[in-house]
């Protein structure tokens, strides 16, 4: 449907137009957008409500340009590029527009950037600073929303939403749970649940898609509140451990600890979805129930014991049970939960070492 | 599964769901089936409960729990009565089509209507929707596999596919939706009693003849034990010494009471683990596990997917589980080491030919399917295509096995279990977050029933099988068929375990999870 997510997969579009950008002629293929096109020509226009996985809305206009020929702005995010079009994306016009918009923004939203969560990966923050917009000329009204943080996994708070409406198009075009709508009209306008309920009370599934898109710090990781800046934490890909459909995502790490997991959009099976195990169930890594030290039970109690005294034992007590009785008196059981690499060390240990073709794995389970 | 997760909402214009609750086993398939139903592919969802995805399908066959195969039978009888099945795929690439034809003919739509309770309407809309659809899809998981005929669902399944030629082809194809994250590769890395890696037959000389020489031990033949033998063997007396990974059959296995009383009798058991869990409790040494978060290596989603596992974090016990694997497996004599668990994929690719195509450094690039015999091939996306790995497609009809337990007058009630969105077998109860939302077992019972033993959403009650007893919460719900409790098996406070069946499947040794008979009697 969209030329990105086409290039992403391979298909080949054919046909090609050429329009010329910031006075520059390139080639694009037909059907794209404005907003596409300059994207492949490595020219980035603003953007809020536009999101490469989501159905286009053209609400934010943030987007505009100038087109020659066409005395109104349109949003480069839902027009679509024709032989020899002429655009303009930084035009003096375009600049105007897009400092109004930020500026009626700026007039609504909680200035508190220093202790925002999303400080650095914030498209408010990015644009002000790009345009210079520090304060607004439209002195007004603010929203008072309380912060919806009644659930264990996001914290909300629409006093920083800026209506693009990410969310609602992501829980329902993603997830489909269909969870999400605006509410009410004008100032009261409210991208929010069915009967405007916190999360905890609404259907939500906790999938997290709402809070992959939102480019403000209105819905954030509850774990991540508070610790560290986004730009601080490295980012390490992996594979899901919790069931079989293989999503990948990225370990958000600070200091050696992990703090959040975070949408990866290069993740072949899923792009930026999870499902609530994937994005919030790895706080199991941080269970102070961990085991840290190997252990003996003596007497019927379990002991802590070196990795040593528990090798030695195992050691002795297999090889006098092998000496016995033969090596089928071994069984070995590997696990559906481990990895590749641990999965074949186990039948190896079985079959190698103790001889035994008694080795299998809960699949079944 | 035979064909990739992302042919549902590139190819797919219809999917058949069978037994499978995708949205709360596999949520991220299930998002994409919602998406690809309201892109307009058609969903037929079959299956007792009013699972979340029967709101975006255009069928529901509410069959009564374990008729699958008569069901699947149905479907046969009407395709070939109405002769919508793809002749040119059963001449050409399957055998044994007469003794199927033999077998569904007494399934008239009118008998399979009244075993299963779907409506001989319905059977014939879905039969002919299916048949006559070009890409059509199927999917199954736990629910077909989980009972005492689950390899016989499994064949029907594949009776259905072939005889409308729906494989080998995008947007087609059987797919099953393997549990747990990386069964598959549990499986692909000869994890199993019969086979090495790759599948490779432990009593063919040649080899094993090749394993030797590659591990420097001469190897048995003699095919080992499955995991019900092995605790059989054990309660026997005839296995004496046990060696389990991260698995807590005794919470997850069914008859679970059973699987205690074996370990109990083992004279030793080492357990490797995350938590102290019911398993290892039995345990005589514990070595404490690493996460996923803390070590390297590959994981093979259902779709034969190998994908890089990264470590994130230094071990929390001090070391990474092929460490800790490698020091016990050395000390116990037999001499393991390797520097980093790349190398240890690389011997396993070397001795098993669908891999030899895959190392880590393709994997930093583009994760791969199996097969992949080079590494130049690109890996194999959907299976079957052109021809079966046995040649023809062998058709292998099965008549109708009732459950091996059925409700009666002491035990009136059907017990269904399964899993929910929240939890995960063994690890997500020790999430914070998840368990302090979804804290325990909320059995859901049809309303009719409700009103009969007088309990609410809420209540607690007594659920009592041939086998054990557990305490749970219920949940009122029009979701269950009246009759039927369904419980998932995630809570160490309510052992649903302990209730199911002892009833396997004589092919697999899968427990009859999906049914058994019990009663209910309020607190
Ligand atoms: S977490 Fe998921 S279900 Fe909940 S509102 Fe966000 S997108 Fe919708
Ligand atoms: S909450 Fe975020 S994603 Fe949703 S409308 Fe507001 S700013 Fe956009
Ligand atoms: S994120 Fe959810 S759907 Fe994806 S692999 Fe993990 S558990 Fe499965
Ligand atoms: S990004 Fe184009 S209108 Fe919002």
């Amino acid at each position: 449907m969209f030329i990105s997510g086409q290039k992403r997969k391979g298909v080949k579009v054919l046909k090609m137009v050429s329009i010329v950008i910031n006075g520059k002629e390139v080639e694009v293929p037909a059907g794209s957008t404005v907003l596409q096109a300059a994207e492949m020509v490595g020219i980035d226009i603003p953007r809020f409500c536009y999101d490469p996985d989501l159905s286009p809305l053209g609400a934010c206009r943030m987007c505009v340009v100038e087109v020659k020929g066409n005395r109104l702005l349109p949003a480069a995010c839902v027009t679509p590029v024709f032989e020899g079009m002429e655009v303009n994306t930084e035009s003096e016009a375009v600049i105007e527009a897009r400092k109004t918009i930020l500026e009626l923004l700026v007039a609504n939203h909680p200035l508190d950037c220093m202790t925002c969560e999303k400080m650095g990966d914030c498209k408010l923050a990015e644009y002000c600073y790009r345009y210079g917009v520090k304060e607004s000329s439209f002195a007004g009204e603010k929203h008072q929303y309380a912060i919806d943080d009644s659930n264990p996994f996001i914290v909300r708070d629409l006093n920083k939403c800026i209506l693009c409406g990410a969310c609602v198009r992501a829980c329902e075009e993603m997830t489909g749970q269909d969870n999400l709508s605006f509410l009410y009209r004008g100032f009261d306008r409210k991208a929010t649940t069915a009967g405007d309920v916190d999360y905890i009370e609404s259907d939500c599934v906790f999938c997290g898609q709402c809070v992959a898109v939102c480019p403000t710090g209105a819905l954030t990781e509850k774990s991540m509140v508070g610790q560290g800046r986004r730009w601080e934490y490295g980012r390490i890909r992996t594979t899901c451990p919790f069931c079989g459909t293989g999503c990948n995502f990225d370990l958000a790490v600070k200091d050696g600890k992990i703090r959040g997991v975070l949408s990866n959009p290069e993740a072949t099976v899923n792009g930026r979805m999870l499902c609530v195990k994937g994005r919030f169930g790895w706080d199991f890594i941080y269970n102070e129930k961990r085991l840290t030290t190997p252990l003996i039970k003596k007497d019927g109690q379990f002991v802590p014991a070196s990795w040593d005294e528990a090798f030695d034992l195992i050691a002795e007590r297999l090889n006098a049970i092998k000496a016995q009785y033969g090596p089928d008196a071994f069984a070995a059981l590997s696990s559906a939960r481990c990895t590749n690499e641990e999965n074949y060390l186990v039948q190896k240990f079985a079959r190698a070492a103790m001889g035994t073709n008694n080795v299998d794995h809960c699949a079944r389970t | 599964m035979t064909n990739p997760i992302n042919e549902i909402t590139e190819h797919a214009q219809m999917m058949l769901l069978i037994g499978t609750n995708a949205t709360e086993a596999h949520p991220v398939i299930g998002y994409k089936m919602r998406q690809a139903a309201r892109r307009g592919a058609k969903l037929v969802v079959c299956d007792p409960r009013h699972i979340d995805l029967v709101d975006e399908a255009d069928y529901w066959l509410r069959l009564k729990p374990g008729t699958d195969i008569p069901l699947l039978n149905g479907l046969m009888h009407i395709i070939i009565k109405e002769g919508l099945e793809d002749k040119a795929f059963i001449e050409e690439r399957t055998e044994n089509y007469e003794e199927l034809k033999e077998v569904v003919a007494s399934y008239t739509p009118e008998y399979v209507a009244e075993l299963t309770g779907v409506p001989v309407e319905d059977l014939y809309a879905v039969a002919r929707l299916y048949a006559t659809t070009d890409r059509a899809m199927i999917f199954y998981t736990l629910g077909i596999t989980e009972h005492i005929c689950g390899t016989r669902n499994v064949m029907s399944i594949a009776n259905l596919a072939m005889l409308t030629g729906h494989l080998g082809r995008p947007g087609t194809g059987v797919c099953p939706m393997r549990g747990q994250n990386n069964v598959q590769g549990a499986c692909d890395m000869g994890a199993l009693p019969n086979v090495y890696p790759g599948y490779q037959p432990v009593n063919v000389d040649a080899n094993r003849e090749k394993f030797e020489k590659a591990w420097g031990v001469s190897l048995p033949a003699k095919i080992g034990l499955k995991i019900p033998e092995m605790f059989e063997a054990a309660h026997k007396g005839t296995v004496k010494a046990m060696y389990i990974l991260g698995e807590n059959p005794v919470l997850t296995d069914p008859n679970a009471n059973h699987i205690k009383e074996a370990l109990d009798n083992l004279e030793f058991l080492v357990v490797q683990e995350l938590f102290l869990t019911e398993t290892a409790q039995f345990a005589d040494v514990i070595l404490p596990a690493a996460s996923f978060a803390e070590c390297d290596g590959t994981f093979t989603n259902t779709e034969r997917r190998v994908q890089r596992v990264r470590k994130a974090i230094e071990p929390i016990p001090g070391q990474a589980n092929w460490q800790t694997i490698c020091q016990m497996v050395t000390r116990i004599g037999y001499p393991m080491a390797y520097d980093h668990p790349h190398d240890i994929w690389k011997e396993m690719a070397s001795l098993t030919p669908s891999m030899a195509g895959i190392n880590y450094d393709r994997l930093e690039k583009e994760s791969l399917q199996w097969p992949c015999p080079t590494l130049d091939h690109p890996g194999t996306p959907y299976l079957h295509a052109g021809k079966f790995t046995r040649g023809l497609g062998l058709f292998q009809p099965s008549e109708h096995i009732p459950p091996g337990e059925v409700p009666d007058q002491e035990y009136p009630y059907l017990l269904s279990t399964g899993r929910i969105l929240f939890h995960y077998n063994v690890t997500t109860p020790y999430s914070g977050g998840i368990s302090s939302v979804w804290d325990k077992e909320m059995a859901e019972v049809n309303p009719v029933d409700a009103e009969k033993l007088g309990i609410q959403t809420g209540s607690l009650v007594k659920v009592t099988s041939r086998r054990g007893q557990v305490t749970t919460a219920v949940r009122v719900t029009d979701r269950v068929l009246p009759g039927v409790i369904w419980m998932s098996f995630h809570y160490a406070s309510t052992p649903t375990n302990e209730l199911t069946s002892a009833v396997l499947d004589p092919v697999t040794g899968t427990g009859e999870y999906k049914v058994c008979a019990v009663k209910i009697e309020p607190i």
